[in-house]
């Protein structure tokens, strides 16, 4: 089979993170659930991940990496846990589902919502935050990538926005954590939050928030911590006040093998190598008859994902016959960004979903365009 | 049965806290381990460094020269 539905979750994962998952289950107790050397292993490799994690955002403290499922989950602790009722938050038509139902629930709650308009192309323009802006806007709440058409945000241009009008700046790094460089001083972020399954190259159910220091962030969730056990009251410090319960450390294991593996081939080889690779795929559909391709392609920074319409055809249609009959993996879909799609005037429909990641190469790359190339011409 | 030695002793307001200590302690060469708090401390569950006593001043400048996050520091007898 050629994958090429990385944006969903990389698949491969580097065999060190395979590994490291499997070494962590034959010899790791409960990390902060006692002091013998099974549940210090456990901790320990806990902690070196948090380390590499602030490492990799420029987070300036290890304990303010809080670690969660997925960033679903890191999302929802991160607006939920920042905005009450009476605030004002701007986000954006591009976001996935993960912010903006978070934000739908707050919504009716009393916290009011604009979003940044994106046009039929997906784009959005940064001069309408000060449009939005109201004195009771409190955070800026929008993803660096789209998960749809791969299209970046200029997140420099948010975070200064952001600190010039004294918002917090959340970010959702879903689709570029590991290949894009983030770093919360130098791009002011309050909050990024990520998860580990796609291009961190690690497990799923791993994810996290990292947190600038001052953020107070209420928790979703309260529970076990480990510490302070006959307090009624979560603990306040982080990153405890937003980890309860067991963590996952069998999946952390692989998380951090996944950062060491990203340090040593190089977060900019990887994404260089992906980023040929989806503009190989590009150039070579761009100009088949009935191929409507979504987003900016006139810059080469961009997320290595291409998404298109063949003609009229179903996208489903399109996804099963690339795997029944080409054994390529794609997704199609709306892909839980409903915004956007009606932007695009995709919502009736969708769209097929083209990702790439480290493991995937030209040869596989070509024999999907082939593929896209024979479906335009035979028909699905 | 063990003899008991007079320990020095510092608890942490969470399990990243205490593994910060141990990779810095080990980093500087300074002796000591991690071990659950005792009763005495507090019955709360939880890790604590755990010293020679002779070593309480080198922690005590470590502490302040890391900017850990420290609960407290005792003394006790283990």
């Amino acid at each position: 089979m050629i994958y090429l539905d990385n944006a969903a979750t990389t698949c491969p994962k580097p065999p060190e993170v395979v590994s490291a998952v499997a070494a962590a289950m034959a010899t790791f107790g409960n990390s902060g659930r006692g002091a013998h050397a099974k549940a210090l292993t456990a901790a320990r490799t806990i902690y070196e991940t948090r380390v590499a994690v602030a490492k990799l955002f420029g987070c300036p403290r290890p304990d303010h990496v809080a670690f969660t499922p997925n960033s679903t989950m890191a999302l929802n602790i991160a607006i939920s846990g920042l905005l009450r009722p009476g605030d004002h938050v701007i986000s954006t038509d591009l976001e996935h589902n993960s912010v903006l139902r978070p934000l739908y629930r707050l919504q009716a709650e009393g916290v009011a919502a604009d979003m940044l308009p994106a046009d039929h192309r997906g784009q959005i323009d940064l001069g309408d935050l000060e449009r939005l802006l109201r004195p009771e806007t409190r955070a800026v709440v929008c993803t660096h990538a789209s998960n749809v058409t791969g299209d970046l945000v200029d997140i420099r241009r948010v975070g200064s926005f952001c600190r010039a009008h004294g918002l917090l700046f959340v970010l959702d790094a879903s689709q570029t954590a590991g290949t894009f460089p983030i770093q919360m001083e130098q791009d002011q972020v309050d909050v990024v939050c990520f998860t580990g399954h796609k291009s961190l190259l690690g497990p799923q159910g791993t994810g996290g928030l990292c947190i600038r220091e001052g953020i107070e962030i209420r928790p979703l969730a309260v529970g076990g911590t480990g510490v302070q056990s006959f307090s009624e009251r979560q603990p306040a410090a982080y990153p405890t006040r937003l980890e309860a319960g067991t963590l996952n450390s069998h999946g952390l294991a692989g998380l951090h093998a996944a950062l060491a593996f990203l340090d040593r081939v190089g977060t900019q080889t990887i994404r260089a190598h992906e980023t040929a690779l989806a503009r190989r795929f590009y150039e070579a559909v761009r100009q088949l008859p009935g191929v409507t391709i979504y987003g900016d392609f006139s810059t080469e920074v961009r997320a290595p994902i291409v998404t298109l319409n063949i003609r009229e055809e179903d996208p489903a249609v399109v996804a099963d016959a690339l795997s029944e009959r080409f054994g390529i993996a794609v997704r199609p879909g709306a892909h839980c960004a409903p915004r956007l799609h009606r932007c695009l005037g995709t919502q009736e429909r969708g769209a097929v979903r083209f990702s790439w990641s480290w493991a995937n190469t030209e040869m596989e790359t070509d024999a999907a365009a082939e593929a896209v190339r024979i479906l335009t011409e035979e028909g699905c | 049965m063990r003899t008991r030695q007079e320990r020095f002793l510092v608890t942490f307001p969470s399990t990243t806290a205490a593994m910060a200590m141990e990779g810095i302690c080990r980093a500087g060469d300074v002796p000591g381990r991690l071990i659950p708090v005792p009763r005495a401390i507090t019955a709360g569950c939880g890790l604590c460094w755990s010293a020679p006593l002779e070593e309480r001043q080198r922690i005590e400048d470590l502490l302040i020269r890391e900017r850990l996050d420290v609960d407290g520091l005792y003394t006790m007898w283990l």
